[in-house]
């Protein structure tokens, strides 16, 4: 009797391999569309400038932009370098705080349902008000005070998502380990921690995008001139938008690589999660 | 000697005023080998009085051994391997590893779990399916993995809560007859929640017919047919017969309330 | 049960399972309910409470002399030298809580109203771009998850670039639109806008996509429109993945309005007030903490007021967790 459904299921995994040998082919024209947008937005911006001779301080070309972009290439990695850092170190704090916190409360009921509501509280103000302060508070030249605010914006949706992650277990699967007669920390070990990790990594994609926004605005209160928010300021103060626009490029590329990265490490990390599955069955 | 003794359990929900008589003076006595279903209109506590004997639930009042221990005593000492409707198989480990879950928490050394996790992969015909993950099978075989799990460690006692309740009814009666092949061989007791008569019926050594609010033991029905049991035995007039009575029974138990 | 998870920014990518429906809401009886909310507000005091307590008792082991003495010194005149000197806990970057507290009802310049009139004012000026820019947001995500709803092709062709514009940060380009838009009140509600439309409109997609297919076949066998299908079935139980992003736009619109406020020269609203006191920050800083406490009371407040929102008109829907 299993013979049957192992031979299909060997049958739908052969056409799954072979749908994966024509796959390229498929997403080229799948996404076909999506790049042809690209570039016709890229031709139409670039025509429309040149067409109408919109003023370069209202809005550059793309050719102008890129030409800026490459013009000072070395500039703008280490712009991209400085602010990347003040990101990614403010990321690595926040979160590991943000977990921390929330494995530290799993347990302790009364904790976590007093936290909780608060953290949500605090996520839905405007903590980036608070660069100020942490500028003040550091330094302003100092790559610290951004850290600081980029891991306090950072922490709140980390330790959501988390306690989420480890309190939202299928009840059966704890009258499983009661069965068991495990610890607490065996449950916590092998039911919570593994159902939280594609919460985990729901909130690293939203706290990478967090992350270098905070380090950017955080450079709009002040900072130093490799930074690349008061670099973006402080040329779009002097109508020389072509740079500002260069900078935003980098931005964009390094907010792209970040979530790039993390999407890749979900994907080994948690092969056998919904949203990173291959399409079996 | 009895696999589960049930004296006088009384569970109550709730507080007064708004409390619930889940169940009601319950009485069973349970023996080696045997395969019990526990049947009745849903609210009438028996996946409750399953839970109970787990010690998953504390009763209210009552005296529940198994094995000649105190609940308790039986679960700490792992004496029960558990179904539940659902699979609940963790969809981060493999179904070889699903199944050497609780292996893994007594200690067995990585040899034995293989071992045994092949051999009860082989009982429940999935041999070949150890490196797949619960999503890549469909709701039958899952099920069948987590029946392997719960015999993993040669539990003396299982405990079924509708472990076919969500499957469809030609998938039931084939992982029936599988079921009653692994009861067969392993000699496993059984306790087994259902709504479904015939799946009763065909399964069981007794029936324990329940009635609800408050849920209550009303009558223990026993099937004398012929073992070993397979599709034909569907087909037998006395199954029929059988079917009736507790039908019917279930139809007296309604009129109680 | 249905706080959104997500913070300020975003709901990632279409596949987000945090926002995945768990089953049934459990019915709560009203009552209950009440007494529910009335610990949850019991619980943030407490909270808050122990918060402002350790601010002191950081301050009074490491923080600056205190001093309380009447104008003169001459009625009584305490001191209190705290055993460690510790920089971060100075008067400086630390204020008393009395200090903050009290610079909202002090005047903000001499012989003017006090603080807290001159920033109601100003988050008047802040919120209105906020809602203007919520609005339009919500619209614009509303029409295009609509939209990208009913055509396979535009959603393949158009949802990479929403997807991809959420992670960059798009704050980045505040100072830019400020130029086009020649640093007015719109260049901030656009740039609310542009923040808010993202998470409305991957929600609604997926909202719309939610129903059982049986009950759209429901509607087909009635030879239903695709228009009763849509206000019948397909937003009703979009519903709780609107409001769920409604909520995360909510704080988004205000963070945008905010930050847009910093480079276009407007002074007159909460971003400009925390410019502006943060130049006096060595002289006041209390007054900048005054002004960073009452603009996230604020945020919280423009929270709250979408979270009822959502509670009153959910009410007998099946909620989110998430």
């Amino acid at each position: 009797m299993t013979a049957p459904t192992q031979k299909t299921l060997t049958a739908s995994r052969a056409a799954s391999n072979k749908a994966s040998r024509v796959a390229w082919s498929d997403r080229v024209r799948y996404y076909l569309p999506t790049l042809l947008i690209f570039f016709a937005v890229l031709i139409l911006w670039e025509s429309l400038v040149r067409a109408f001779g919109v003023k370069q301080f209202i809005l550059p070309a793309p050719s102008a932009i890129l030409e800026a972009f490459f013009g000072s290439l070395t500039q703008m990695i280490n712009l991209g370098l400085y602010t990347g850092a003040e990101a990614l170190g403010g990321f690595i704090i926040g979160c590991s705080l943000g977990i921390g916190v929330s494995l530290a409360t799993s347990r302790w009921t009364t904790a976590r349902e007093t936290l909780l509501p608060v953290a949500i509280a605090a996520n839905s103000v405007p903590i980036i008000a608070f660069a100020p302060v942490m500028n003040n508070w550091f330094g302003v030249s100092n790559q610290f005070s951004k850290m600081a605010i980029v891991a306090v914006i950072t922490f709140f949706p980390m330790m959501i998502n988390m306690t989420r992650g480890l309190t939202l277990v299928e009840p059966s699967a704890l009258e499983l380990m009661r069965s068991y007669a495990v610890s607490e920390w065996t449950v916590l070990k092998e039911v919570r921690i593994p159902n939280s990790l594609p919460y985990m990594f729901n909130a690293f994609k939203v706290c990478s995008t967090l992350a270098l926004i905070g380090a950017v605005v955080g450079e709009f209160f002040g900072g130093t001139r490799d930074a690349l928010g008061v670099y973006i300021t402080q040329e779009a103060a002097q109508f020389r938008f072509q740079n500002s626009w260069a900078a935003i490029v980098i931005a964009c590329l390094l907010g792209i690589g970040f979530y790039l990265i993390i999407v890749a490490v979900e994907r080994l990390a948690i092969p056998w999660h919904a949203s990173v599955r291959k399409t079996d069955q | 000697m009895s696999v589960v003794t049930i004296q006088a359990v009384n569970k109550i929900f709730g507080k007064a005023p708004n409390q619930t008589v889940a169940l009601q003076d319950i009485q069973l006595e349970i023996e080696q080998g045997e395969f019990i279903s526990l049947i009745g209109p849903s609210g009438c506590g028996k996946s409750t009085l399953l839970r109970i004997i787990g010690d998953l639930i504390t009763p209210t009042n009552g005296t529940v051994l198994v094995n000649g221990k105190p609940a308790e005593k039986a679960r700490l000492d792992r004496d029960y391997g558990i179904v539940f409707q659902a699979p609940v198989l963790f969809d981060w480990r493999s179904v070889e590893k699903n199944v050497q879950l609780p292996l893994e928490i007594m200690g067995k050394s990585s040899q034995e779990r293989v071992a045994r996790a092949n051999q009860m992969l082989e009982l429940v015909e999935l041999n070949g399916f150890q490196k797949h993950y619960p999503y890549q099978l469909s709701g039958g075989m899952q099920q069948r993995v987590s029946i392997a799990r719960a015999l993993s460690f040669h539990p003396q006692l299982l405990l079924m809560d509708e472990p076919f309740g969500a499957l469809d009814e030609i998938t039931r009666e084939r992982l029936n007859a599988e079921l009653l092949n692994i009861w067969s061989h392993t000699k496993t007791t059984i306790v087994f929640v259902t709504h479904s008569i015939p799946e009763a019926v065909f399964l069981s050594t007794r029936v324990v017919v329940m009635s609800a609010r408050p849920g209550r033991i009303t009558q223990v029905i026993p099937i004398d047919l012929a073992q070993p049991r397979g599709m034909e035995t569907r087909e037998q007039p006395r199954f029929y017969e059988l079917v009736t009575q507790v039908r019917e029974a279930l139809r007296g138990s309604e009129g109680i309330k | 049960m249905s706080e959104s998870t997500l913070p300020g920014a975003l709901v990632t990518n279409a596949e987000n399972d945090v926002m995945d429906v768990l089953g049934a809401d459990v019915a709560v009886p009203q009552p209950q309910r009440f007494k529910e909310g009335v610990k949850i507000v019991l619980r943030f005091l407490v909270v808050f409470g122990i918060a402002m307590v350790l601010w002191e008792l950081v301050k009074f082991i490491g923080g600056s002399p205190w001093r309380f003495s009447t104008a003169d010194g001459a009625l009584f005149n305490l001191e209190w030298f705290p055993p460690f000197e510790w920089k971060i806990a100075s008067d400086l970057n630390m204020p008393h809580l009395w200090d903050i507290f009290g610079a909202l009802i002090q005047p903000a310049q001499r012989n003017g109203p006090p603080l807290v009139n001159v920033l109601a004012q100003a988050a008047v000026v802040t919120m209105t771009a906020a809602l203007a820019g919520f609005l339009i947001g919500t619209a614009v995500g509303l029409f295009l998850g609509t939209v990208f709803a009913h055509s396979a092709l535009l959603e393949r062709s158009l949802v990479p670039y929403v997807v991809a514009s959420q992670t960059i940060p798009i704050l980045a380009i505040a100072p830019m639109v400020v130029v086009w838009l020649r640093a007015g009140w719109w260049s901030v509600a656009l740039l609310a806008a542009y923040l808010c439309f993202f998470p409305v409109t991957i929600n609604t997609l997926r909202g719309l996509r939610s129903p059982d297919p049986r009950a759209i076949e429901l509607m087909n066998s009635y030879a239903a429109s695709t228009w009763a299908t849509l206000w019948k079935v397909r937003y009703p139980s979009a519903l709780p993945y609107i409001f769920t992003a409604l909520k995360i736009a909510a704080t988004t619109a205000v963070v945008g309005a905010i930050i847009g406020e910093l480079p276009s020269g407007i002074r007159e609203g909460l971003g400009g007030a925390i410019m502006n006191f943060n130049q006096y920050y060595a002289i006041t800083p209390h007054k900048l903490w005054a002004v960073i406490i009452f603009t996230a009371v604020v945020g919280i407040l423009f929270f709250i007021t979408v979270t009822l929102v959502e509670r009153v008109m959910t009410r007998n829907m099946r909620k989110l967790e998430g």
